[in-house]
C-alpha cells in the first residue's frame, strides 16, 4: 500500500549516529555486566522501604516457597576453606577439582552426602537434582547441617576478611573490604515458620543481626533517620 | 542500504579541501547487526541493581530462665493468613482478674487506612518529636553525631510504646517485611520479634477459624 520511494538510487540512510548510540550502549552494558552462574531457586523477595545495599561480602541463606534452605557464601575462597572443614567433619571426600568446582558455584541447596554428585552434575541437571531438598536444618536433631555450614563458613570469612585487612596494612594500602554479613533471601510467599527455623539456627550460634533482602519499593518518600 | 555518503549536501558549503572527492562508502550493516545483537543480549542479561536490605536485629535469648519483666505500653501484633493482623495493648490477660478484662484482640490489615493510621495514632507524639529533629537537621542546626544520638533518645524514651511482632504458622514472610517496614516507616522507637505463646494462638484461632 505504501508509496515507492523515488526511484533514482537506494534511499541512503545515515546510519552513523544510530550506530554510535549502539555502540556506546554495548560498552555501557558490557562493563556494568556481572556475570554469574544462575541460582539453584528463584525466589522473588517482597518489597520494602529498606534502602541499605546487601554487602558484597556475605553468607547467605535463601530460603525457597517450600521450606528449602540454600547456603552460600560470596567470597570464593572462604567457600573452599569451608568445604573442606565440612568434609572433614562428616567425613565425605571431595576431590581437589571438586571443591575448586564448588567455589564457583552459586548457593546450593543438598545433603553434604551428595554435594559431590552435585558438583560434577552438569549445570543444566543441577536445577533438577534429585537430592535437592535443602541443606538439612533439623533444629531438633543433632542433624543441622546448616548450623555448621554458617558456624564454619562465617568463621572462614572472617579469617579471609582478617587477612586482607593485614596484608592491606602491610601493603599500606587503603583497607576497603568490610566485614561479612548474614543475609536471608525468601521468597515473599514462603511461611514464616521456615524462616523462623533458619533464624533459630543462627541465634543458635550467637548471630543476632542479618540483612533480609527485599526488594525496593517504587515511590514514596520515607522517613529513616536512623541507619 | 546502509552506506555513508559522503560528498553530498554538506560538502559543498566546507571551505576546506578534500584530499579525495569521491566518497568513501562502507557498508555498515554487519556491524549494526552485531552492535544491536550485543546491545539486546547485554540489556536482556543486565541486573541493573544490586538487591536491597532491610537490616534487623533479633533479640538473644535470655541469660537465665528467670520469668521476664513485663514489657510496659507494649502492643502486640498477631500475623496470620490471609494477611490479616489482630492486636492487643498491654499484657496478655487469659480471664477477667482484678487487673482488667480478658484480652481481646481487634483486627487490622496491611492498609494505609487501617495499619498505617492505627501505627500513626499511637505514635503521634514520637513522631511529630522526631520530624521535628529531622527539620532541624535538614536546615544544618544540628550535627549529624547530635542528631542520631537525639533520635536514638527518642526511640529508648520509656513513653514510646514497644511494639510486638509474633506470628503463627500460616503468616508468610511478606507480612514479616510489610509489618517492619510499616513500623520503620511510622518511625516507632521499639519493635521487636517475639515467638507466640499457647494462649495467644487459642485466641487467634478463634478469630480465624482453625484451618
Amino acid at each position: 500500500m505504501s508509496k515507492k520511494p523515488s526511484k533514482g538510487g537506494a534511499p541512503a540512510l545515515d546510519m552513523t549516529p544510530m550506530v554510535d548510540l549502539a555502540f556506546l550502549l554495548v560498552t555501557f552494558f558490557m562493563l556494568t555486566a556481572s556475570f554469574r552462574m544462575a541460582e539453584p531457586v528463584v525466589v522473588d523477595p517482597p518489597s520494602s522501604i529498606g534502602k541499605v545495599d546487601l554487602p558484597d561480602n556475605h553468607i547467605m541463606v535463601t530460603i525457597d516457597e517450600k521450606g528449602r534452605a540454600f547456603f552460600g557464601i560470596s567470597n570464593s575462597t572462604a567457600k573452599m576453606n569451608a568445604l573442606r572443614d565440612m568434609a572433614a567433619k562428616y567425613k565425605v571426600q571431595f576431590t581437589e577439582q571438586q571443591i575448586v568446582k564448588f567455589s564457583g558455584l552459586p548457593s546450593f541447596g543438598v545433603d553434604i552426602k551428595d554435594l559431590p554428585a552435585y558438583i560434577d552434575a552438569k549445570e543444566e541437571a543441577r536445577t533438577n537434582f534429585k537430592g535437592q531438598t535443602g541443606v538439612p536444618l533439623d533444629t531438633i536433631t543433632p542433624n543441622n547441617q546448616l548450623k555448621d555450614w554458617i558456624a564454619i563458613g562465617g568463621r572462614k570469612a572472617v579469617e579471609m576478611y582478617e587477612e586482607a585487612k593485614v596484608k592491606a596494612a602491610t601493603a599500606g594500602g587503603e583497607f576497603k573490604a568490610e566485614k561479612p554479613r548474614y543475609a536471608i533471601k525468601c521468597a515473599a510467599t514462603t511461611k514464616y515458620i521456615y524462616v523462623k527455623d533458619v533464624i533459630k539456627t543462627f541465634t543458635d550460634l550467637k548471630l543476632y543481626q542479618f540483612n533480609l533482602i527485599t526488594q525496593l519499593e517504587g515511590g514514596g518518600t520515607v522517613v529513616q533517620p536512623e541507619k | 542500504m546502509a552506506e555513508i555518503q559522503e560528498g553530498g549536501g554538506g560538502g559543498k558549503k566546507g571551505g576546506k579541501k578534500r584530499a579525495k572527492k569521491q566518497s568513501t562508502r562502507i557498508d555498515m550493516t554487519p556491524m549494526v547487526d552485531l552492535a544491536f545483537l550485543l546491545l539486546t543480549f547485554f540489556v536482556l542479561t543486565a541486573t541493573f541493581s544490586k538487591p536491597k536490605s532491610m537490616e534487623l536485629t533479633f533479640p538473644a535469648p535470655p541469660l537465665d530462665e528467670k520469668e521476664q519483666p513485663p514489657i510496659k505500653n507494649g502492643i502486640t501484633f498477631l500475623l496470620t493468613k490471609d494477611d490479616k493482623i489482630f492486636y492487643y495493648e498491654g499484657e496478655f490477660r487469659a480471664a477477667d482478674s482484678d487487673k482488667g478484662a480478658k484480652t481481646q484482640l481487634s483486627e487490622l490489615n496491611f492498609s494505609k487506612e487501617s495499619l498505617r493510621k492505627y501505627l500513626l495514632e499511637k505514635n503521634k507524639d514520637m513522631q511529630k518529636q522526631v520530624k521535628d529533629l529531622i527539620v532541624k537537621h535538614d536546615a544544618k542546626q544540628l550535627e549529624d553525631s547530635t542528631f542520631k544520638r537525639l533520635v536514638k533518645e527518642r526511640k529508648a524514651d520509656k513513653l514510646t510504646p514497644t511494639f510486638l511482632i509474633k506470628t503463627d504458622d500460616k503468616a508468610t514472610y511478606k507480612n514479616v517485611i510489610d509489618m517492619i517496614d510499616e513500623l520503620n516507616y511510622n518511625v516507632v522507637g521499639k519493635y521487636v520479634m517475639v515467638d507466640i505463646i499457647k494462649p495467644e494462638f487459642d485466641l487467634l484461632i478463634e478469630k480465624v477459624g482453625a484451618n
